[in-house]
């Protein structure tokens, strides 16, 4: 083994050791460099946050959910009483479920947000179509867990909107009436329609979202971001013939540009 | 041909029909509220322009594909003989055999296992999730209430009935009830109850008129369980969420509700008055104990029970 030149340079290999010792046996510093470090167009800007505001916002949901989680009971002649002591009686537990229940209007906000930017750029189209339709998919499973945390603080407002919710589900044609009985659990909503609705909340639902945010990051950075619509085409010998200008095709597989 | 031909975006012609297709799709989703022939103008819309919309898409494929014409090489050498059994067989390359052999075999095998394991864990684990909700909704007994003597229900009046429709579940299972005693008619009393689940998305109806607090009452019957009954003088009875309102017979008058107020059956047995099942109604000629009224099987809020559109909701689920 070759004796580093000076102090310094030694001092560097000690501190990158572990770094190294990880990069060697899995790759994965290269992976997150390569995620984090990517190249994106010259002159994006603020606009291009939007997607990663949503990201955190969603974290934030999903962490502020596991510790709302060890305190609220998902029953029906309790859960009231938890909501009430989370959010009167435990330390700080006024904060995150402030900041659970805004964050999520918050996130849902930044979703419709995101989709406008993405629409009113153009960035919807070929080759990202596809993320598109992910991103449609995220909005629907966003807007079901909305719905099923809506009923959990188990209020005359979450009771009764719960029931409005369920209803007009049960009045879409021919599966409708069953759509709305699976959701509550019976015929009528029962004692199992809370815990129902909280197994999808903080089990299912999150999971569905988590892998399609996954597809989508993955399809991000396979496809590279959009440039805005009025960049100039510094002669781009990608560019589709006759497209308007930022409109250029990916390079063949395994080909770095 | 170009060389690049492989790389080249497959970018669709530009086309103004999905402009039509949304229009029809517009016009249909309208028309199965308002009107049925709109449907069938924004059906055959959306038909014509989703035609026009994919001639236009596929403009570029048509003129590009080149069909070639199909070639097959000249059978060389004689063809096996076929009345000489195994030699009628198509001769396999070596290699060939190799690949349909037991990798084939393996792969099959593995995904064959694989997916029966897969259905015979999630199988059970689906129908957990959802047959509990459709299977053994129909128990009678449980939901018979019992809500005391006669004389609790004064001749003409509506009372509010609150009582647990199913004591043993909890608060969860409380319901409200619009009682109202019509005297008795041919030696058998007659009572209009009308429950309180609105027929647009199921919100609690109320009272338009004055309730009589003071004149609550609270008894607990032979099952243990709490009733209580408040005198009311209603007009008619609203709902707060979406302003559907309804008659003392439970007809619609107004709003968006699709049919009357759900009533319950009832029965008296040893001078109390029990509730037994809920059922549909869409709407009652006459009034009290001379009313006609127009029953259906209990159905959802927001379902229709008559009319066309009743045939949107041709199975339901058990209640």
């Amino acid at each position: 083994m070759a004796r580093p030149a000076t102090r310094r340079q030694q001092l560097i290999q000690v501190a990158n050791y572990p770094l190294d010792w990880l990069e060697e046996r899995s790759g994965l510093v290269g992976g997150v460099k390569y995620f984090l470090f990517r190249k994106v167009p010259r002159d994006i800007g603020w606009w291009h946050t939007l997607g990663s505001a949503t990201l955190t916002a969603f974290l934030v949901q999903a962490t502020t959910g596991v510790i709302l989680a060890m305190y609220y009971k998902p029953d029906p002649n309790s859960a009231y009483e938890s909501i009430q002591r989370i959010t009167n009686d435990i330390t700080l537990g006024w904060l995150v479920r402030g900041m659970h229940r805004w964050g999520a209007s918050v996130f849902i906000i930044l979703m419709f947000f995101h989709m406008g930017r993405v629409f009113l750029f153009g960035a919807y189209k070929y080759p990202r179509e596809l993320n598109w339709i992910v991103g449609v998919l995220i909005l629907a499973t966003g807007m079901f867990e909305g719905f099923t945390g809506y009923l959990l603080p188990w209020d005359q407002t979450a009771y009764w909107a719960s029931v409005v919710g369920i209803n007009i589900n049960g009045t879409a044609p021919f599966l409708g009436p069953f759509l709305a009985q699976f959701l509550r659990g019976g015929a009528e909503i029962g004692p199992d329609t809370l815990p129902r609705f909280y197994a999808l909340h903080m089990l299912a639902i999150p999971g569905a979202l988590f892998a399609l945010i996954g597809l989508h990051l993955y399809l991000v950075v396979r496809l590279g971001v959009g440039t805005n619509p009025w960049t100039p085409d510094p002669e781009d010998d990608g560019r589709v013939d006759g497209a308007r200008p930022g409109l250029t095709r990916p390079a063949p597989r395994g080909v770095r540009k | 041909m170009e060389p690049n031909r492989h790389d080249e975006p497959h970018l669709p012609g530009p086309s103004l029909w999905p402009i039509g297709f949304a229009i029809g799709v517009a016009c249909v989703l309208v028309g199965l509220i308002v009107s049925w022939p709109a449907v069938a103008v924004g059906a055959a819309i959306a038909v014509v322009s989703g035609f026009l919309w994919i001639r236009d898409a596929t403009r570029g494929m048509q003129t590009e594909v080149v069909h070639e014409p199909e070639r097959r090489g000249a059978v060389t050498g004689p063809a096996p003989p076929a009345a000489a059994g195994d030699a009628a067989l198509p001769v396999m390359e070596e290699e060939e055999v190799e690949r349909y052999g037991r990798n084939v075999f393996l792969s099959a095998t593995t995904l064959g296992v694989g997916g029966l394991i897969t259905g015979i864990v999630t199988v059970p684990a689906v129908g957990f999730m959802v047959a509990p909700a459709f299977v053994d909704q129909h128990d009678e007994h449980s939901k018979n209430v019992d809500l005391g003597a006669l004389d609790n229900f004064p001749e003409g009046k509506f009372v509010i009935a609150t009582f647990l429709r199913d004591p043993a579940q909890g608060e969860v299972t409380r319901r409200t009830a619009y009682v109202r005693n019509n005297g008795v008619v041919n030696g058998a009393p007659s009572f209009t109850i009308i429950s309180n689940r609105c027929a647009h998305l199921g919100c609690p109806v109320q009272p338009n008129g004055p309730i009589d607090d003071k004149a609550e009452k609270k008894f607990t019957t032979t099952k243990g369980e709490e009733v209580r009954v408040v005198p009311v003088s209603p007009a008619g009875f609203g709902c707060p969420c979406h302003g559907g309102q309804y008659d003392t017979e439970g007809n619609r008058t107004a709003g968006p509700p699709v049919r009357g107020l759900d009533r319950y059956e009832f029965s008296i047995v040893r001078g109390h008055l029990i509730l037994l099942n809920t059922y549909s109604v869409t709407k009652v000629e006459g009034t009290g104990s001379s009313a006609k009224i127009h029953a259906y099987g209990l159905k959802g809020p927001g379902e229709h029970a008559d009319g066309i559109e009743r045939l949107l909701y041709p199975v339901d689920p058990p209640h």
